[in-house]
């Protein structure tokens, strides 16, 4: 990989110009983690991780493989809960709210605080029965055509609906696999979260559905807090406003993704944006 | 020489050849300027033991079929047998007392008559078996000389040898089909005879099953109707197991899979499958000695007056708890099966653990779960003990769940194991009902192996 990182300069500029042209957010971070440690059993994946972020940009987490950047998206959502053995130390808070602190509703965190699988995984249904899946088990609706509204908002908002209108009966597994990681997005989008954790979202896809999944991604900027794990250094810069750069468990240096990818301050970060190792 | 020994003889002389063989191979690897032969000494001494096994043993095979038939001719050419009756049971007998003498079986013969035929069949069987033990050395010695004679530091020992093995592991993986053709013939030839007595339409479709074995004369359609056994087979193996089974079988299977922690299920799953190999019989035992009278005091204590000790209840339920273990492992691994991806999607839509097993889960898996069903339907009617000792003998056609009833496998064993002789129609009944049984089981079988298929497919 050559030291510099763009691959597509044009977007890449105008990302990096809007950044700067963002002011400092004014309000509260949307997420709040303070001295926050993940085990699996004995083992630590995650070792005293502070980070605020932001309600209106894309964060994404970056890193080489096995520096907990995923470990630590999970934890946004509980869904380390699912992993026997797995426990989390340290506070996350969402909204000023602690999400690990007991009597939490889990499902109402997860409601809030949706997630993007790195392989698309639409359930063996239609493709409006994948939609409709989240706003039946949270009661969202009270008819049908309210129901039908949804399915069709949030496929436009996935950018999908133009391709899968006229099939919405048809099985959710039998779209291109593209197809399957928007059908996602938009499975998250129909409950309305705050949040969008998104763990590796483009790694099983070709190139040109990933630059479709990231022109998505910017689309819905600003409606949602974006959180993206990514192995591509220029999807990071392509996509996202703060950067977080992940090593051995801890956050190494965390900034704007054009101070990261430009102007960083550690030298293991800059090792690695230059591909010296990871 | 009996089979046993010119048996053998073959393996001992294909020993020889093996050791032959190898010490040439490995000769001609020292000779070789390159120390090399195209196959390994090892190839080279299977090829020439194999050359001298197969073919022996394929001789004694035929030869212990043939010899027999060989000896009676000799023994009928002799001036002694133009007094023997020409045909009929006292020829057959006369025959074989002779022939158990001869071969030191029995100590005399019972009738003098047979007395004459003593010497020659001892000569005929002495002079077959100097022939069998030359022959079974000559072909030994034959197909080693045959194979000995083309082994050289290049000839391609390793292909024939591994071509030797693939045959062995086909012939290998026929016996159980050509067992099952087996079954298959035999069943017809039997059903056929049963259906030239019986009409078939009497048979599927008559309400009333009554056969007595101990009748003559032409036998009369309206004893053999089987819907009777085909309702009772349904209502007990179909119907009332697997209103037992398939609830429990498939909890159980949801809570092994998605609940328990590791330590329980490794308790619980084993547990589980020891059910499975309890004897049937046992499971006979405890319906007919325990559940039955049991059901029968409720049956009673709701006013159901007429409920019988032997009931389709007592054996339904029990066969139930037998298929539980089958139908739970069918469903564990079909829910198993699909992808952890597909439950962390649920879940992190914030659907509760019930809300991902009932909504993604099970109809995910839902193709092998109907196909483990299916099996444990197969099973189910298939079963013989359970209801030969708790569900009674008489042919109701009732949806009273008290009464007594029969079934398809519980009139098998009655039929078969009745007084009546072999060539009667309450018997040959036996093979049609069998007949019918197998075409079920086996339409199941098939049926679910395809689902299975189709399943896996569609997710690896």
């Amino acid at each position: 990989m050559s030291a510099s990182v763009p691959a597509q300069p044009d977007a890449i500029d105008s990302t990096f110009g809007t950044v700067s042209a963002f002011p400092e957010p004014v309000e509260g971070p949307k997420i709040a983690a303070r001295n926050v440690s993940v085990y699996y059993g004995e083992k630590r994946a995650i070792e005293d991780v502070s980070i605020d972020i932001p309600k209106s940009y894309v964060t994404a987490f970056i890193g080489p493989s096995g520096c907990g950047k995923s470990t630590f998206l999970r934890s946004i959502n509980r869904m380390n809960d699912t992993i026997p053995g797995a426990r989390v130390e340290g506070q996350i808070l969402l909204d000023g709210e602690d999400i690990y602190r007991s009597g939490m509703d889990i499902v109402e965190l997860r409601a809030r605080v949706g997630m993007v699988f790195q392989k698309p995984n639409p359930f063996p249904k239609s493709i409006y029965e994948n939609i409709a899946y989240g706003p039946r088990i949270h009661g969202m609706t009270n008819s049908r055509s309210e129901l039908d509204g949804i399915v069709e908002s949030s496929l436009q908002r996935a950018g999908l609906w133009d391709e899968v209108k006229d099939r919405l009966s048809d099985s959710g597994t039998a779209l291109s696999g593209g197809q399957q990681q928007r059908l996602c997005i938009a499975r998250a989008i129909a409950i309305d979260p705050e949040v969008i954790l998104m763990d590796e979202p483009c790694s099983a896809l070709d190139p040109i559905a990933t630059a479709r999944i990231e022109e998505l991604i910017d689309e819905l900027r600003g409606r949602y807090a974006i959180v993206i794990v990514t192995h591509s250094m220029q999807q990071a810069a392509r996509v996202s406003q703060r950067t977080a750069f992940f090593h051995l468990g801890r956050i190494v240096e965390y900034g704007t993704t054009s101070d990261i990818f430009t102007n960083p301050r550690e030298e293991r970060t800059k090792d690695y944006i230059t591909g010296r190792y990871g | 020489m009996s089979p046993a020994i010119l048996t053998l003889l073959a393996f001992g002389l294909s020993l020889v050849g093996w050791l032959v063989a190898r010490a040439r191979a490995r000769a001609f690897r020292l000779a070789s300027p390159t120390g090399r032969t195209h196959s390994l000494p090892g190839f080279h001494a299977w090829y020439v033991g194999l050359w001298i096994a197969v073919p022996t043993l394929v001789f004694v095979l035929i030869w212990n079929g043939v010899s027999p038939v060989l000896i009676r001719h000799e023994v009928l050419a002799t001036p002694a047998a133009s007094s023997l009756p020409a045909f009929g049971f006292e020829r057959q007998s006369l025959l074989s007392q002779a022939h158990a003498v001869a071969t030191g079986a029995a100590r005399a013969v019972f009738d003098p008559a047979a007395e004459a035929f003593v010497i020659p069949f001892r000569a005929a069987i002495f002079r077959y078996q100097v022939i069998g033990l030359v022959l079974t050395i000559v072909i030994a010695f034959a197909g080693g000389a045959h194979a000995f004679l083309r082994l050289r530091p290049d000839f391609a020992a390793r292909t024939h040898v591994e071509r030797a093995v693939m045959g062995l592991l086909l012939l290998a993986s026929l016996v159980a089909i050509l067992t099952t053709a087996g079954i298959m013939l035999s069943l017809i030839f039997e059903t056929i005879r049963f259906f030239r007595l019986v009409s078939p339409t009497d048979f599927l479709l008559g309400l009333h099953w009554a056969p007595d074995p101990m009748s003559v004369g032409v036998p009369d359609g309206h004893q053999f109707g089987a819907i009777p056994l085909f309702w009772g087979t349904i209502y007990i193996g179909a119907v009332i197991a697997m209103v037992v089974a398939i609830p429990l079988g498939l909890m159980s299977a949801i809570y092994l899979t998605q609940y328990a922690t590791h330590q329980v299920r490794s308790v619980v799953k084993p547990l589980l499958e020891i059910l499975a190999g309890v004897p049937t019989v046992v499971y006979g035992y405890f319906a007919a000695l325990t559940v039955a009278p049991k059901i029968r005091d409720f049956a009673q204590a709701v006013g159901i007056n007429d409920a019988s000790t032997e009931s389709a209840m007592a054996a339904g339920l029990v066969m139930g708890v037998m298929i539980i273990p089958f139908v739970s492992s069918m469903a564990d691994d079909a829910i198993a099966a699909v992808p952890n991806d597909m439950r962390n999607g649920s879940l992190a839509l914030g659907a509760t653990r019930a809300e991902t097993i009932r909504r993604v889960l099970i109809p995910a898996a839902l193709p092998g779960i109907v196909a483990g069903m299916m099996l444990a339907v197969s099973r189910a009617i298939g079963e013989t003990m359970i209801v030969v000792m708790a569900a009674g003998a008489t042919a109701n056609l009732t949806v009273n769940p008290f009464k007594a009833m029969t079934t398809v496998t519980f009139q098998i064993v009655a039929m078969l194991t009745g007084e009546g002789s072999f060539d009667h129609p309450a018997t040959l009944s036996a093979f049609a009902l069998g007949m019918a049984l197998f075409l079920v089981t086996l339409a199941l079988n098939f049926i679910a192996l395809r689902v299975v298929k189709r399943y896996r497919e569609a997710y690896e």
